[in-house]
């Protein structure tokens, strides 16, 4: 009998364990003092202790959406659940799928103003998938397994579990996990084959089809992204992946025209333009990625898949709108689309491709690496071509960085590519890093970061220290938060105000006051060489890699204009952008 | 005009109730209510009360306002909310009753009193509270009839009103007790 009975504490680590967790990422403090005490003698399940709670969400989402496992996070009472909101609502926007555990002040105490006290349901509700404040101890087990599912099923996303003290220390049964769960994503599970087959016949019949991907193919897993890439070969048309889809199907594939949107390139955001059949297969129309709404794609038929109804219609209207799991929904299209190809041939693209081969004439991604200053264009590519045979996770801060990583590093695998989409956090590649390599001790794990967007969340220097995390920090340092210094400089008559980063740590005495090895290059010529020693470092290296410090990330679709708007350069930027476009982010 | 704008013809907004079947917790109401005021989406009238108290539910019976695209848009986001079970849209689904309850109160002396229980009568509203200055009303109907009844009111004297808001149900033999057994 006394074996199922425990603390709530104790409770909550068993259920954790229950539910597959193996690493929690964490920050002690008084409301979860039991939490810590029943981690201390729990021998499954390891916590890294994190500098900051939001790094803690930034470190879960890392590993969550490298390993494609739910990713765990333990936080304090007041500031400590208060710091973990942006990671919350990066994770919300992105659909990542994460369990944030908070502590509470005692039940007899809620709304008392107490000490660390803060409504945190109230503050994380519309920054989580679903939350829980748990009153009643016996409830314990039973949320905690049901947020699991919450998490993790449908479109996934963060669910906060507060946890009040007086809860962690009360003595219960602990009730094991249901085998099935119901599904909490209210959608219809079974397909409308005679959507697939219209859907099959309307793909088939294109002369100018384009699949756009995103990070719904690689949310449901690598099985989507084959299949995205069958497809793709079936069909033998053009494929665009968003920032969040990159790696579905390999950059090497010949079909691949790179990332459309903002930064993507000429030839994937022409080809969106000017295409009669858009299939979008796990996306969500976002501003980033559509530009002018009235301009978007004028005439072409739409087909949009996604697991989340609230995404069909929301910003697009489309013809078909196929609510269902990427992998589920490609297969069997698939499946209709060899069914129907054996019978008839395929339409010959020819001149839809001579027409895409055109546009990639344009060389959009092209920059001149002239002198001995190091454009931050060829330093990614440079550590692309190093590093493309190894195992390499790449995460991001946000910024031109983040830009140029997503357009000159090449990503063949899905789960390889970590960055801040939907919210544009600065400062989450660095923690997220720490998730990556904690769950891929053995890869080369890169933070590819801005000088500015490391200042936000650097204090992980010493996690990464205290785990040996050989991570690699890639600074493309050019002094400026350079994304706003370009908009400054197209939008604001060159106006750079605040958008300087003064007073910089010396970053190679920085590594070294954290006893790992810090790195620095100018030059173009020892570029090679220097990547070539951080990759050979066994411990983590911080590269400060001294770029140009005035370029700007092109080619770009100006804010308010069409995918056909497309400046190429800053030379392009003729047009005034209009009031409507200054008033857009 | 902001240029991100759906490029959607001039379509006419319409009124449009929903009816909604969510657990009954503490938390519930303010997702929903969140949903409204985070997305920029309109409420007319919001009702909720406990309907099932073994199974722990509350209906929620909603107006709300928009175009069809985004009335399809709130429907699917206010199923993922996880504690709503049932969004049904009455208006849609064809024939409905929409029912709501006002107490109004009226400060009225002299030969307006006779007046005021005359039309009181005449909208057949219970008198719940009479002294020699006052009455309180108690009306159930449509919101347009309440409407009517309350402007009447308003031009006798000093009144205060309390209205419930609308609730709403399907008119026919069909229930959701079948959707309901699976929750």
């Amino acid at each position: 009998m006394t074996l199922n009975y425990m603390s709530g504490a104790k409770a909550v680590i068993k259920a954790l364990v229950d539910n597959g967790v193996e690493v929690i990422f964490g920050y002690p403090g008084g409301a979860v003092l039991p939490l810590y005490d029943a981690l201390f003698e729990n021998k499954k399940i390891k916590h890294i202790l994190v500098r900051h709670e939001q790094a803690a969400v930034h470190a879960a989402e890392g590993y969550a959406r490298s390993t494609g496992k739910v990713g765990c996070v333990l936080v304090t009472s007041g500031p400590g659940a208060t710091n973990a909101i942006t990671g919350l609502t990066d994770a919300l926007m992105d659909s990542i799928p994460i369990i944030c555990l908070s502590g509470q002040v005692p039940t007899h105490l809620i709304g008392t103003d107490a000490f660390q006290e803060a409504d945190t349901t109230g503050i994380s509700r519309p920054c989580t998938k679903h939350n829980y404040l748990v009153k009643d101890a016996n409830k314990l087990c039973e949320i905690i397994h049901k947020s699991f599912e919450i998490a993790s099923s449908g479109r996934p996303g963060p669910v906060l579990i507060d946890l009040p003290k007086d809860i962690q220390l009360t003595n219960i049964k602990y009730v094991n996990k249901i085998s099935k769960i119901k599904k909490y994503n209210n959608h219809s599970s079974t397909l409308d084959e005679n959507v697939i087959n219209k859907v099959a016949k309307l793909l088939l019949q294109a002369e100018r089809p384009i699949i756009y991907g995103g990070g719904g193919v690689v949310n449901s897993g690598p099985q989507a992204s084959k299949l995205l890439t069958e497809l793709v070969n079936i069909l033998d048309c053009p494929v665009t992946l968003t920032l969040m889809g990159l790696g579905c199907v390999p950059n090497t594939n010949k079909n691949f025209l790179g990332m459309l949107g903002m930064h993507g390139t000429y030839e994937a955001n022409l080809a969106m333009h000017n295409c009669d059949v858009m299939l979008n297969v796990g996306a969500r129309f976002d501003d980033r990625v559509t530009g002018r709404l009235n301009a978007f794609a004028p005439n072409s038929k739409k087909v949009h898949i996604d697991v989340d109804k609230s995404s069909i219609n929301k910003i697009v209207s489309v013809d078909y709108g196929i609510v269902g799991d990427c992998k589920e929904v490609l297969s069997a299209l698939v499946k209709e689309i060899k069914k129907l190809h054996n019978q008839k041939t395929i339409k010959p693209k020819t001149k839809w491709w001579s027409q895409i081969t055109q546009w990639k004439n344009k060389d959009s991604l092209g920059f001149k690496q002239i002198g001995n200053n190091i454009k931050p264009q060829q330093a990614i590519k440079s550590l692309y071509e190093q590093t493309k045979n190894f195992d390499t996770y790449i995460t991001t801060e946000v910024g031109q960085h983040q830009m140029w990583a997503a357009q000159y590093f090449g990503f063949s695998k899905p789960n390889h590519w970590m960055t801040s989409g939907g919210l544009g956090t600065m400062g989450y590649g660095l923690p997220s890093s720490v998730g990556v390599q904690i769950a891929h001790p053995r890869s080369l794990v890169i933070d590819i970061s801005g000088e500015a967007s490391f200042l936000m969340n650097m204090q992980e220097l010493s996690t990464i220290v205290q785990y040996k995390l050989p991570i690699k920090i890639f600074i493309l340092n050019n002094e400026w938060m350079g994304m706003v210094r370009q908009w400054q400089e197209l939008n604001h008559g060159s106006r750079y105000s605040e958008s300087y980063t003064a007073s910089l740590p010396d970053f190679v005495k920085l590594a070294e006051s954290f006893g790992i090895t810090g790195l620095r290059v100018d030059n173009i010529n020892n570029l090679e060489a220097t990547i070539d020693e951080m990759i050979n470092i066994k411990g983590p290296v911080i590269a400060d890699i001294r770029v140009e410090k005035e370029e700007n990330c092109f080619p770009m679709i100006p804010s308010g204009a069409a995918h056909n708007e497309m400046i190429l350069s800053s030379d392009d930027n003729d047009k005034d952008t209009s009031n409507e476009g200054l008033a857009l982010v | 005009m902001s240029v991100y704008q759906k490029n959607e013809f001039k379509e006419v907004e319409t009124s449009r109730t929903l009816s909604l079947v969510v657990d009954n917790q503490p938390g519930t109401l303010a997702r929903v209510i969140g949903l409204f005021s985070g997305r920029g989406y309109n409420i007319e009238s919001l009702t909720v009360t406990e309907i099932d108290k073994i199974r722990n539910l509350s209906r929620i019976s909603l107006v709300t306002r928009g175009t069809s695209m985004t009335i399809e848009q709130i429907k699917s986001q206010l199923l993922r909310i996880v504690p709503v079970h049932i969004v049904r849209d009455l208006t849609l689904e064809g024939l409905f009753i929409k029912s709501e309850l006002a107490l109004v109160k009226l400060v009225v002396k002299g030969a307006n009193r006779v007046e005021a229980l005359r039309i009181a009568e005449t909208f057949r509203a219970k008198t719940l509270d009479v002294t020699l200055s006052s009455f309180v009303f108690e009306l159930t109907g449509k919101p347009s009839k309440l409407d009517a009844f309350i402007d009447l009111m308003r031009s006798l004297g000093d009144t205060e009103i309390s209205r419930t808001g609308v609730s709403a149900i399907s008119r026919g033999n069909k229930t959701e007790t079948k959707v309901l057994e699976q929750i």
